[in-house]
Formats: C-alpha cells, sequence, structure tokens
C-alpha cells in the first residue's frame, strides 16, 4: 500500500514537479469536505453544470459540490463580511464564489479572500497568466492569484430574424432603430452588471479618447468622457421597451421578454447562449446573434475562495477541476454550457485538442471570428460611477 | 393540591418563558444591533459610530422619496382596499351562504405562498401574458401592447397581488369574528327600522367588529407595507419599494452600505408606526364624527350597488387567483409556449424530471421546516392556552400584543442584526437557526387561529371530567385534545402554510444555505425559464394545500361518528 502509494506521489512529481507533494496534501484534506459554491443560480444550464462538477469531483476526489444558489453575488460578500463582522475567522459558510470585476474588487480590499493561490494549481500551466492578459486583469483590477478563471465571457446582442432584418451596425445606430421601433428594446437596469456592461460598451463607442477608460475614473475625465453617452442615452430612452421607466432585472429576465416578443433584441455575456437557449426551447429558432461593428467588451468569470471559508483544501480541488483541459471542453459543448474555454490553445496537449475539435456546433453559434476584436472593460472604478449617475438620472 | 396547583402555574411560566426567550428578546437584539449600525456602529466594518452619517446617505440615495411613497400607497392601499372588500363581502353574503363553505371556498387562496402567486400573476397579467395572449386575435395585436401591467411605476400590480392575499384572510377572520356578535337579530332590527342592508353593516355591526379585527388588519398593513418577494416580482424596480430597496442595499457588495440600510430599517419601522398611528387616528375621528353621523338616522339604501360591487371585486381576484396558479403548473409541463398561443406549443416533462438536481433538495428542505416549525409552535400555544385555564387566569392582554410584535415589526428592520447575533452564536446558516426563526413568525399565526376556539371550549366538560376524578393532564389529553382536533389541525395547517410563504427570514437566517421552495423560486422569478419556476411555484403552492387538505380529512375521518366534532373550522 505504502509503495503504491509512495509511487502515486513520484508519479504526480514527475508530472508536475512545482509543489505536486503540497498539492497530494490539499487532496488528501479534501477528501469528504463539501464544498459550498455560491454561483448566480438565475441559469439552470450552469446549475446543472456545477452539479456535474460535483458528481464527477467527488468521484474522483471525493469532494461533495453544493451550489448556493444568489440571486445577486453581493448576497455571498454580505455573507463573508458578516460573519467577519461577528469575528468567525474561520470555519465561515462560504467555500467559493463566482465573481466578477466590482465583488471582487471590494472583497479584494477588505481583505476577505484567500490566497493568491491560482499558481499553486496543477491546471493553471494551461493558462496564459503573463500579466496583462486577460486571466490577470479583473475589470482592470490586478487578480494577483485570488480568483480563478473558469469560463470565457464576451458581451454580445441576439436579435429575432422574423422580426428584425438588419440589427443596428453600431451603438450609436441603436438610436435610430428604436425611433423606428419604439418600445421594442430595453436593456437589464444598470445596477445589474449585464446592464451596466450595455452602457459601457456604449461608452467606450461614444467615448473622445477611449485610453481615458483605462485609469481610475476623476471627476475631470468622467464629465469629459461620458457627454456624449448621456446625449445618447437620453435620446435612446424614450424609445425603450416601457418608455424607458422599467428596466429588467437581469438578462434572463431580458431573455424571457424576448421570448415572449415584448422586444425583437436582447443581450448576453456569453456568445453560445442564444444557440443553447433555442436548444432548450427557451428562444424562437430565428433568434441570432450579433455585434457592434468595432467589437464588444470581452471578459473573464472567475471563482474565488473567502479568507474563512470551512472547506478552502474541497475549494481548491475544484477550482482546479475547473481548468481540466476536459472539464473545459465539456464546459464549451453547446449541448452542455456552451461557455467558450479560458485555456491557451497553444498551451494544450494533444488530448486536449482534440477534446476541443470535437465539440458539435449549432446556427445560432457564431464563429470567434464573427465576434470581432475583444474590446478590454475600463478600470472598475468608471461603472460604479456610471451606474450611480445612471441611478441618480432615472431613478424616479 | 397545593403541589398540583405549584405544577399547574409552571406550565404557563414556562410558556411565558419560551415566548420571551425565543421570540421577543431575539428580536429586540435583533433591532438593537439595527438601531447601533443605524447610527454608524458597525465594528466589523471599521464603522465606530455613533454619528448622523448612515441618515444623511440615506437621505441621498437616489429615488428614496418615491420608495417611500410606493410602500405607502401600496401598504394602506392595499389594506383599505382589501378591508372594504373584505368586509362589503361579508355583509353581502352574511346569513345567505354558510360560512363553513365560504371558508372552504377561501382555503386555496390561503395556502396559497405569496410568491407563488405573485410568480404566476406577473404571468397572467403581462402584455405578452394569459390575458393579452387571449385578447391579441380581438384586438389585432401581432405583439404585445407596450403597456406596464406588471411592475408599474405606481405599484397596482403590487397592490392586487397582496389583496388576492389579504381579501380572503381577512375574510377568514372577519368570519370568525362575527360569530361572536349576534349579526341576524340586530340586521333583523335594522332591516325592521328601514335601513339598508350595507348600512346596518356600517353603523351597527362593524364598530363591534372592528375591536375584534384590529390586531389582524394591523397585522395586514405591516405586512403589506414590508413584504419583499411580492414587491420584487410584482412592484415597481425603479425605484421600488423601501423594503426591496433595503434588501438590495444589505446585499450591495460595498459594505458601507450596511449603515444606510439599517437606518433604512428603522425608517420603514417607523413608516409602519405612523401607519398605524393614522389607522388610530381614523379610529378616534370616526368615534367622534360617526357617532353623529349615526343619530341623524339616514338609512342609505345607496349601499346596495356597493355591496355587490364588492362581490364582483372578490369574484375577479379569485379568478385571477386561480389563473395566477394555473399558469404556472400549465408552464411547468411546458416545452415551446410562444406569444400569443393560449397553450403550450409543445409538451414536455423535463422540468419534472430532475428532482436530484433542484427542486428535492428544496421541498425536503420545505417540508422539515415546515414540519418542526408548526408542531414547535402548536405545541407551544397549546402550553400556554392550557397554563393560561390551570392558572385560572385571564387571558394576559399584553402576552398576547407581545406575541405578534413578530408579525408587527418589519422583518427587514431586525433580521440583519439578529444574523450577526446568530453568528457569534455560530447558528447562522443551520437547518435548526432557521426552523427557529420560522417559528416566530408561524406561532402568532398558530396562537391567533388556536385561541378562540380553545377559549370557546365549554368548561363544563373539563368540570365533569375533573368531578370524575380526572387529572389535569388526562383532561388535556383525553377531552380538550380530542374536542378541538379541528382546530388544532387547523392551526397546524395555517403553522404549514406561514412556513412555507417565508422569503426573508430563510434568506438571512439561513445563509443561503438553507434553499427552501420559496427562496429558489423567488431566485427563478429573476430567470428565463418559467418552466422551471413553473416547478418550484407549483409545489410551494401545492404544500401548505395538502396541509388544509389534510386538516379538514383529519377530524373529518377520526370523528365520523361525532357529528358536532366534524370539520368545525374556525367558527
Amino acid at each position: 500500500m505504502t509503495q503504491i502509494a509512495l509511487a502515486a506521489v513520484t508519479v504526480l512529481a514527475l508530472s508536475a514537479p512545482a509543489g505536486a507533494e503540497d498539492w497530494q496534501a490539499t487532496l488528501d484534506a479534501a477528501r469528504g469536505q463539501t464544498v459550498y459554491w455560491n454561483a448566480w443560480g438565475g441559469d439552470d444550464r450552469t446549475n446543472a453544470f456545477i452539479s456535474w462538477v460535483g458528481q464527477e469531483t467527488e468521484r474522483r476526489h471525493g469532494v461533495r459540490v453544493a451550489q448556493v444558489k444568489l440571486s445577486d453575488t453581493a448576497e455571498a460578500v454580505t455573507r463573508v463580511v458578516s460573519e467577519k463582522a461577528a469575528g468567525q475567522d474561520s470555519g465561515g459558510a462560504v467555500d467559493m464564489i463566482w465573481i466578477n470585476g466590482p465583488n471582487f474588487l471590494a472583497m479584494k480590499e477588505q481583505g476577505l479572500l484567500h490566497g493568491p493561490f491560482v499558481a499553486d494549481l496543477p491546471n493553471a500551466r494551461y493558462l496564459d497568466l503573463t500579466p496583462g492578459s486577460a486571466n490577470t486583469l479583473d475589470f482592470t483590477v490586478p487578480v494577483d492569484g485570488l480568483e480563478s478563471p473558469w469560463r470565457l465571457a464576451r458581451f454580445v446582442f441576439n436579435h429575432d430574424t422574423a422580426r428584425v432584418d438588419v440589427p443596428p451596425a453600431t451603438m450609436a445606430a441603436f438610436v435610430d432603430w428604436a425611433a423606428v421601433n419604439p418600445g421594442r428594446f430595453t436593456h437589464p437596469a444598470p445596477s445589474n452588471f449585464m446592464g451596466a456592461t450595455f452602457l459601457k460598451q456604449a461608452l467606450i463607442e461614444l467615448v473622445p479618447d477611449p485610453a481615458a477608460l483605462q485609469a481610475p475614473v476623476s471627476d475631470a475625465s468622467y464629465a469629459a468622457a461620458t457627454a456624449p453617452l448621456w446625449d445618447w442615452y437620453e435620446a435612446l430612452r424614450p424609445n425603450l421597451w416601457r418608455g424607458g421607466t422599467v428596466f429588467p432585472e437581469n438578462q434572463s429576465v431580458l431573455q424571457q421578454l424576448l421570448n415572449d416578443g415584448e422586444i425583437d433584441m436582447a443581450m448576453s455575456f456569453d456568445p453560445a447562449s442564444t444557440a443553447a437557449a433555442i436548444a432548450q426551447g427557451l428562444l424562437p429558432d430565428t433568434v441570432r446573434v450579433f455585434v457592434p461593428e468595432g467589437g464588444s467588451i470581452g471578459n473573464v468569470s472567475f471563482v474565488a475562495i473567502p479568507y474563512n471559508a470551512a472547506n478552502r483544501d474541497g475549494a481548491l480541488v475544484v477550482a482546479n477541476f475547473l481548468l481540466d483541459p476536459a472539464t473545459q471542453a465539456h464546459m464549451q459543448n453547446i449541448e452542455v454550457l456552451g461557455s467558450f474555454s479560458v485555456l491557451d490553445p497553444s498551451r494544450l496537449d494533444e488530448a486536449g485538442r482534440a477534446a476541443f475539435a470535437a465539440l458539435p456546433t449549432a446556427p445560432a453559434l457564431p464563429t470567434l471570428e464573427a465576434l470581432g476584436p475583444t474590446l478590454l472593460e475600463p478600470h472598475a472604478s468608471w461603472m460604479t460611477r456610471l451606474t450611480d449617475d445612471w441611478a441618480r438620472r432615472y431613478t424616479r | 393540591m397545593s403541589g398540583g396547583a405549584y405544577s399547574l402555574w409552571s406550565l404557563r411560566a414556562v410558556a411565558l418563558g419560551c415566548v420571551s426567550l425565543g421570540i421577543l428578546a431575539p428580536v429586540a437584539a435583533g433591532m438593537w444591533q439595527t438601531v447601533r449600525a443605524a447610527f454608524g456602529s458597525l465594528p466589523a466594518i471599521g464603522a465606530f459610530g455613533p454619528d448622523a452619517g448612515p441618515w444623511a446617505d440615506l437621505l441621498a440615495m437616489p429615488g428614496l422619496l418615491a420608495a417611500v411613497r410606493l410602500t405607502i400607497v401600496t401598504g394602506l392601499g392595499a389594506t383599505v382596499l382589501s378591508l372594504m372588500v373584505a368586509i362589503g363581502v361579508c355583509a353581502a353574503l352574511h346569513g345567505r351562504r354558510s360560512p363553513r363553505l365560504a371558508a372552504r371556498v377561501l382555503v386555496p387562496f390561503l395556502a396559497m405562498p405569496h410568491a407563488a402567486l405573485a410568480i404566476g400573476l406577473a404571468f397572467v397579467l403581462a402584455p405578452s401574458g394569459w390575458i393579452g395572449r387571449a385578447m391579441a386575435p380581438w384586438l389585432g395585436w401581432d405583439r404585445p401592447p407596450d403597456l406596464a401591467t406588471v411592475n408599474d411605476p405606481w405599484g397596482l400590480a403590487l397592490i392586487l397581488g397582496l389583496m388576492i392575499k389579504e381579501v380572503p384572510f381577512l375574510l377568514f377572520v372577519l368570519l370568525s369574528a362575527l360569530t361572536q356578535i349576534p349579526v341576524r337579530q340586530q340586521m333583523a332590527a335594522g332591516r325592521a327600522l328601514g335601513y339598508g342592508r350595507g348600512m346596518v353593516w356600517i353603523k351597527v355591526i362593524l364598530p363591534q367588529l372592528w375591536p375584534l379585527i384590529r390586531l389582524p388588519v394591523m397585522i395586514v398593513l405591516a405586512y403589506g407595507m414590508s413584504v419583499v418577494d411580492m414587491a420584487l416580482i410584482l412592484g415597481p424596480s425603479n425605484p421600488p419599494t423601501l423594503a426591496v430597496m433595503l434588501t438590495r442595499l444589505f446585499s450591495n457588495p460595498d459594505l458601507r452600505l450596511l449603515l444606510p440600510a439599517s437606518a433604512g430599517g428603522l425608517l420603514q419601522l417607523g413608516l409602519v408606526i405612523a401607519a398605524f398611528a393614522l389607522v388610530w387616528l381614523v379610529q378616534r375621528g370616526l368615534r367622534v364624527l360617526g357617532g353623529c353621523w349615526v343619530r341623524r338616522g339616514r338609512r342609505g339604501g345607496w349601499t346596495e350597488p356597493g355591496l355587490a360591487l364588492t362581490v364582483v371585486v372578490l369574484s375577479g381576484l379569485v379568478v385571477l387567483g386561480g389563473l395566477a396558479m394555473s399558469a404556472m403548473l400549465v408552464w411547468s409541463f411546458a416545452w415551446r409556449w410562444p406569444w400569443p398561443a393560449l397553450v403550450p406549443d409543445s409538451w414536455s416533462l423535463r422540468a419534472w424530471m430532475a428532482p436530484a438536481g433542484g427542486w428535492g433538495r428544496a421541498l425536503g428542505h420545505t417540508v422539515v421546516i415546515a414540519l418542526c416549525s408548526a408542531g414547535l409552535s402548536l405545541l407551544l400555544a397549546i402550553a400556554w392556552l392550557e397554563g393560561e385555564d390551570r392558572a385560572r387566569r385571564g387571558r394576559a392582554r399584553w402576552a398576547e400584543v407581545l406575541v405578534h410584535v413578530p408579525l408587527l415589526v418589519p422583518q427587514v428592520s431586525f433580521l440583519f442584526g439578529m444574523n450577526i447575533l446568530l453568528l457569534r452564536l455560530g447558528l447562522s446558516g443551520s437547518l435548526l437557526a432557521v426552523i427557529w426563526a420560522h417559528s416566530l413568525f408561524v406561532f402568532p399565526y398558530v396562537m391567533l387561529a388556536l385561541a378562540a376556539p380553545w377559549r370557546a371550549l365549554d368548561p363544563r366538560l373539563g368540570r365533569t371530567a375533573a368531578a370524575l376524578g380526572a387529572g389535569p393532564w388526562r383532561r388535556l389529553i383525553g377531552i380538550k385534545l380530542p374536542v378541538l382536533l379541528a382546530p388544532v389541525c387547523a392551526a397546524a395547517a395555517i403553522g404549514v402554510a406561514v412556513s412555507v410563504a417565508q422569503y426573508l427570514p430563510t434568506l438571512f437566517i439561513g445563509a443561503g444555505r438553507v434553499p427552501t421552495l420559496t427562496t429558489e423560486a423567488v431566485t427563478l422569478a429573476a430567470s428565463s425559464d418559467r418552466r422551471v419556476t413553473g416547478v418550484y411555484a407549483s409545489l410551494q403552492a401545492a404544500l401548505p394545500f395538502l396541509a388544509y387538505l389534510l386538516a379538514f380529512a383529519l377530524p373529518a375521518i377520526v370523528h365520523r361518528n361525532r357529528r358536532d366534532l366534524r370539520g368545525q373550522v374556525p367558527e
């Protein structure tokens, strides 16, 4: 028995020299743990994928996953904060969070995250972690190894071709389209990240000096950068759905509106979601994806581990499993989740590449070329400023 | 006998102790944490008050005034309208329909959880919903009209949703209160003097009824002003009602917002207190003005159309509620159901087929929590009432009011503070904590349901048994409980229904680790798949309905050969 264990350790040590013993220690400690993964629960396919992840990690490593379905990721952040407030610095209720942008920034600033841990994950070798790459910046905030990537997000629009022949080619063109088709388009409330991304997508196209967006916002830069945006929005808003007085809560509700025929165009942060929704019977099969001419915003979805997580080792095992090439290929499968992989194709081995090449395709699934260039997220401070300003202007 | 007297007294002491330590102390402690945070003292996030900063931040929130206005309009509006309809229907139908029959018709509506109803109603009312689809062919709509019939800025959909729940509740309360008033004789006297039926109700019966229904009306008012799940689904969003706004602030990533959120919790409490004060003022005013009005002696034949209208409104509410629940059941079996089809294009069992992945666990939690909290509350209520009997003391009115404190104080005002305490005790997020949190809200309803029939029990039964040598426990188990089986079952069913419907306590105290059908349904209400939401909403509605069904069936079966003990549910 000891010899087999020793042999296993040796093999592991050979395949991943750095920290293999540490990793084995993590695997041992993780066995039998249940990881409470706090993730937004509004998408059934994501929920099913998370449940699949749990079955696989339990089978392979004896680590179970219980998804805590959030209606807003901030709920998990609040929970960790309340725990810290109560002095509960270990044994916390939240083991892992699907996190992004402002929530990550808030937790990082408050010192509520475990890590850095990403470089210690064996499967991190498939990631492009060179400084400045998409995996190392979350809304321009340095990741610093405090969160691990798991899926790629790209902002896209979709439209029902049965009702809309030619969708707007630029953000500016949305104003003209809405004037001709009043009440047939809207965006989620900017308090939701999808609605905020819609404003940011427009901001990037309309801003006089795009470079300003990569630096933290200042009063002067904000006023200059957003003046054209608000002019554009003032022209657009009266022709939005419900006259721009009511906004759907998130992109799922927006998709439901498109399915109900209340609007003709919607948006998503996942280029594959349209094809997936059609396969699920959740959208008419005439819906197609489009992006504005200059490209669209893209970012990476991460998982983070709170500093007081009760099942930290289990969470590390799950984070590592998410980066396994086979897992990522399964995730990119349009019949499963259809989210684009975060792995760097050039770092994959033969088997990994084959897994991705074998994936099925669908009519509503755009090619990577059709999506055009990826635009960088503005600094997180812009989003806060933008959504606050929107709330101040339009909450009546 | 003296030893006996001692133990008799102690049951009452135990019940009172449980209530004050288990219910009142935590609410007060939670409230205290909220007050501290509202004045800038929350050391965990580096806020060492006291200062007035949180209030300044709260007042600077965009849309705060509109949110406050909405809260007042929807809360007061729904309560006043519900009360008017309920009283009108009582007046119109009393003496014509059997109250027992009426009670049975109302049961599905009492059982229906707010969240499930709201989710279904949102689909029925939306321009692309059932009503819109039925009208489309006649009005030639090729796409849904651009009208805000749900989430409207005025909160009308929310008022409507609240009314569907509150009118049946108030009717139920009224029907049981009416048994204490000789309506038939007074009506005959009033009619003989030439008063219209509606006028007899307003001038004679209502003034006697009011003290009996004041507490339930206050509960409805407090609930309507601070409801979160229903307002989230049916109410406006930009801004939402104050309670929804605060729930969002409490879960905002910017932790400094916890302070203004706590200040908002106090504001919410202030609004409810102000509304209570308004009710009291109106009551005082009516006492003076109403007296003059009654003395003038107008006969008022004009009330008859008003009564008819309330019956029409009630029918409308019943139809809407029925449509809402059917809509979610149909959705759960649908595959494609696009506009403007009245029924799905294609059907599927897919949403129901994956209990392991989703609804199985939530259903399990919901059932366990509901049974435990209803069972606990029932035990405590019986102990309380029996203790009262044994101590031979009248009802402790002060204690009775205190029992209802959790229902009168807005949940959003004290739950966050209470959770901080639970965290310190290491209890947050456990099933036990959630069961206890539910009991806070279940117990008052169980008391409300059980107290009247318990006190109405013919005391001669007990005395006869005592004369035959039965001790207090034997009298309780052998006489009182069997005779009171129907109301005990009804109280248990109400407890289950209240527990199943709880949203905010499950969310805050459960730490998101104890998903129930309610929390999942509310989360899913903001998703893209109405078919899955339909499964959760249908299950959520089915559970309390089953409980009520059992509550009717059980006494009927056990007492099948005891005519006078069968199914005399609250009368």
